[in-house]
């Protein structure tokens, strides 16, 4: 049996030990001296949110499929277990072998999203690597970062030694194969980066030096080093039927989030909002077969003994073979008593059906995502759901048996008015209204409940609103009011209920989206500070952020409020997500004039992502 | 048909909970195939009970569950407690599978009593002998009494009755202790071993011991003066 990392003293005194023992059902536990690579993946969060991501599921299993490659798990040591591991300096150590992760070959870190940075210096700091890739040696661990937030690697240019853009099934084995090459031909660190620099993809920060001009902004983003590719391109899967997915997902001792299979059916989606940054940078939508999900569900569902499956996808209802694939796991599953559930779906005739054999209608709840108030607005962020869609959905749903609906919704949208803000309160009542002319009072159960939660909107790289001027702390607020006062004196506010998201993370959310080289040194300083966890509420405190940005003389506004012009150069443009500036430029003007664009299934856009040669590029019109 | 699984916790999986440890069952079981039975509903859930929770960090050579199975089975007792410890992970494993009578209670209404064996490290007391003669008079006393506090009040409990077998085992610096169990008497080891500490003022450092629990034992009767091992309440299929 393994001797664990931590004495039984230490794991007695925190929270949840289970989190850092390992020996999970479908773990890989390899001989780390019998391999080539050790490659120690980490989702910088607390073990229940990590172990719920299925990217690092896929390539766990992934590299755990090459005999040479050792693929083992780490996540963020809780708050407790932090200042254990301070005192006691003890180095933090991947789960399965419980070895230190500065014994590995790698340390891959996935960012999932942006208020996450500060764990991301959390598991260098406590790794014992040091956090600036410029002062590691040959001996530490090359780390790479990938994930979504890689689109934009540049604030946490400093702190990694490799990027990884696009998909991770795509190029992970030339990258190891390099390594182990250089490695066996007694190469450096700096040899192996160079290496790394010329294979599709991999973006090495440091060959690349960045100018500014004097407002601030970037003059030239140019190459250092003649090994170094001036644009880097994201790596997607085209086959998603011949590649890799886990047979035997990870099940965690503990209730972790995602706590059931997860069948990703799709990636990718057709719909183009211009606010949604995976709705661009992974296109073009590649289905997976139908029969190879049905087979799928199936080997998972019995290596796990997972007792629900989850489909995962942007847009389900966009899956075509949905109603096939839902049919096949209502029988499936019907039979071995698993739950279905069925995310991100329309709502419609074939959903709600769906929904009230796999739940119970009294006690479950349907949600819309108008994201707008009004249809203007939903016209300018190109979210093709009308109020019209809502109110029969909603309607059918009422009679179904349904009484509780909840509603999504940005606020800070570019051109935002009042009458769109209060729009949020006006749907939300018709809603309401439609429930009590719908349903007669001998058949209700009870009043409706209409819950309208906004949060706070983040231009994002690679989307049309890269361009747009974000809210201040200041306006959001003002805005949640102007709904919520709205809200109260609407004729039916007894049935409705409105939330808003935090204002203080969104404004930082906005520096790190769309920040460059310069927001580093505010991370480093709020972490020093002792900014931890800031995705936690608990544990987010914006006067270590607020502290940092002042002694680093970095300016908020520069990154969140500042327009900026069509031909500015982004921290980002050196990435080539498929999408090109040109498209993005055009769909931000159709924004700005109101204009909707087709959906990729009515109609091309030439976005540029049928340069990959497949997905909905290619499909068969009807 | 109704079956009781007798399993062992060893090792690291003694810091997985006893909530986590039955869904880690309820997946284990069906990882194994077996025909269980589920409670009706929109969220069905296996039908199993424990007999008795043990807590985060002890481990266990003698834990109890009881299940349903929709069908007889048509393996036996032995093909199924291996078809079970195939897809066990490491550290748990099952000890027995026997088939109760219709009519049998479920483990944890009838737990009466259950082995325990304390190990002390090398170090944990500065001498041997004097640990053993106090710990020996210690249970020869006719009454311990204790404080219990709970949220709401203290009281007083003698703990002596509920200390049902003591013995002392120096070869591997040991202590067996057979102690009351269940929902109407449930003495833990540890209670027993702050009672003593207090008592007599030999100090046992935090984490100088850890404790294993061996067995648990069901009343046979309902004047609940006899008991077995929860096992023995079944039989081989």
């Amino acid at each position: 049996m393994r001797k664990l990392a931590l004495s039984d003293e230490i794991l007695m005194s925190i929270q949840q030990p289970a989190r850092y023992i390992g020996g999970e059902i479908n773990s890989v536990e390899k001989d780390l001296n019998q391999v080539d690579i050790k490659f120690a993946f980490c989702f910088p969060d607390v073990y229940e949110i990590g172990m719920s991501h299925l990217g690092i599921q896929i390539l766990y299993d992934m590299l755990n499929q090459k005999e040479n490659v050792a693929c083992e798990r780490v996540y963020s040591p809780w708050m407790d277990l932090d200042a254990i591991m301070r005192e006691k300096k003890i180095p933090l150590f991947t789960l399965e072998s419980q070895t230190p992760v500065k014994n590995f070959d790698f340390l891959g870190i996935t960012i999932q999203y942006e208020m996450c940075y500060t764990n991301i210096l959390q598991i260098l700091d406590l790794s014992q690597i040091p956090l600036h890739a410029n002062e590691r040696g040959e001996e530490d661990p090359i780390v790479i970062g990938g994930g979504p937030c890689a689109y934009n690697p540049e604030p946490l240019a400093e702190f990694f030694d490799l990027f990884y853009i696009g998909e991770g099934e795509t190029v992970y084995f030339d990258l190891l194969d390099a390594y182990r090459l250089n490695k066996e031909r007694g190469g450096s660190r700096k040899e192996f980066l160079e290496m790394a620099a010329e294979i599709p993809g991999i973006y090495v920060p440091a060959f690349y030096d960045v100018a500014y001009k004097e407002d601030g902004t970037i003059a030239s983003f140019t190459p250092n080093n003649s090994h170094a590719k001036p644009s880097i391109v994201k790596q997607l899967v085209m086959n998603m039927d011949e590649t890799y997915y886990p047979d035997k997902p990870l099940v965690p001792f503990l209730k972790v989030t995602q706590d059931r299979v997860v069948l990703e059916i799709q990636r990718g989606c057709i719909r183009g909002c211009r606010f949604c940054q995976a709705g661009m940078v992974y296109r073009p939508v590649r289905e997976r077969s139908v029969e190879y999900l049905k087979e799928q569900a199936k080997k998972m569902l019995a290596a796990t003994g997972q007792e629900e499956i989850s489909l995962s996808s942007l847009s389900s209802s966009d899956y075509t073979k949905l109603e096939e694939l839902v049919n096949f796991l209502l029988e499936e599953c019907g039979t071995k008593k698993v739950n279905i559930s069925l995310p991100s779906l329309r709502i419609d005739a074939f959903s709600l059906d769906v929904m009230s054999k796999i739940q119970d209608v009294k006690k479950s709840s349907l949600t819309f995502a108008p994201e707008a108030g009004s249809q203007r607005l939903r016209d300018v962020i190109n979210k093709g759901l009308t109020e019209e869609e809502i109110l029969a959905g909603a309607a059918e749903a009422f009679r179904g048996g349904w009484n509780k609906v909840k509603l999504y919704f940005m606020l800070g949208l570019p051109t935002e008015t009042v009458e769109d803000m209060e729009g949020i309160a006006e749907l939300s009542n018709k809603i309401a209204a439609l429930y009590y002319d719908e349903v007669p009072k001998e058949k209700r159960n009870g009043r409706c409940l209409i819950t309208a939660s906004s949060s706070f909107f983040v231009p994002k790289p690679f989307t049309p609103f890269q361009w747009a001027k974000m809210c201040t702390k200041e306006e959001f607020l003002e805005r949640a009011y102007i709904v919520k006062n709205k809200v109260i004196h609407m004729l039916n506010h007894k049935s409705l209920k409105y939330n808003w998201h935090e204002a203080d993370v969104t404004v930082l959310e906005g520096v790190l989206a769309r920040g460059d080289r310069k927001v580093a040194s505010v991370i480093e300083a709020a972490y020093r500070n002792g900014a931890l966890y800031d995705s936690w509420s608990d544990s987010f405190h914006n006067e270590y952020w607020m502290k940092a940005f002042e002694d680093c003389g970095v300016d908020i506004a520069f990154y969140t409020t500042r327009e900026r012009s069509l031909d500015e150069i982004f921290p980002w443009d050196f990435i080539d997500a498929g999408v090109s500036k040109d498209f993005l430029k055009r769909e931000w003007k159709q924004a700005m004039a109101g204009v909707v664009t087709p959906n990729c299934r009515e109609r091309c856009s030439g976005c540029g992502a049928m340069k990959f040669g497949g997905g909905v590029c290619f499909e068969v019109k009807a | 048909m109704k079956l009781r699984l007798k399993f062992s916790k060893q090792g690291y999986v003694k810091f997985v909970g006893h909530l986590d440890g039955m869904r880690y069952f309820q997946k284990a079981i069906r990882r194994a195939g077996l025909p269980a039975r589920y409670s009706e509903g929109f969220s069905p859930h296996m039908i199993m009970s424990f007999a008795a929770p043990l807590g985060v960090g002890l481990e266990s050579r003698g834990e109890y569950m009881d299940i349903e199975l929709t069908e007889e089975s048509t393996l036996s007792s032995a093909e199924m407690k291996e078809q079970l410890n195939a897809v066990m992970a490491e550290g748990y494993a099952i000890e027995s599978v026997k088939e109760l009578p219709d009519t049998a209670k479920n483990a944890m209404s009838i737990v009466a009593a259950a082995d325990y064996r304390i190990f002390l490290h090398p170090d944990a007391v500065d001498s041997w002998e004097d640990f053993y003669s106090s710990f020996a008079s210690f249970c020869e006393q006719p009454s311990i009494c204790i404080t219990k506090t709970s949220k709401k009040s203290e009281r007083e409990v003698d703990i002596r009755p509920l200390i049902y077998q003591s013995r002392l085992e120096p070869t591997t610096r040991s202590i067996f202790l057979q102690l009351s169990t269940g929902s109407a008497n449930n003495l833990k080891p540890d209670l027993v071993l702050e009672a003593f500490t207090k008592q007599t003022g030999i100090a046992l450092p935090p984490f100088s011991f850890h404790v294993e629990r061996l067995e648990v034992y069901g009343f046979e009767d309902k004047e609940m003066t006899r008991w077995k091992p929860l096992e023995a309440f079944g039989s081989d299929f």
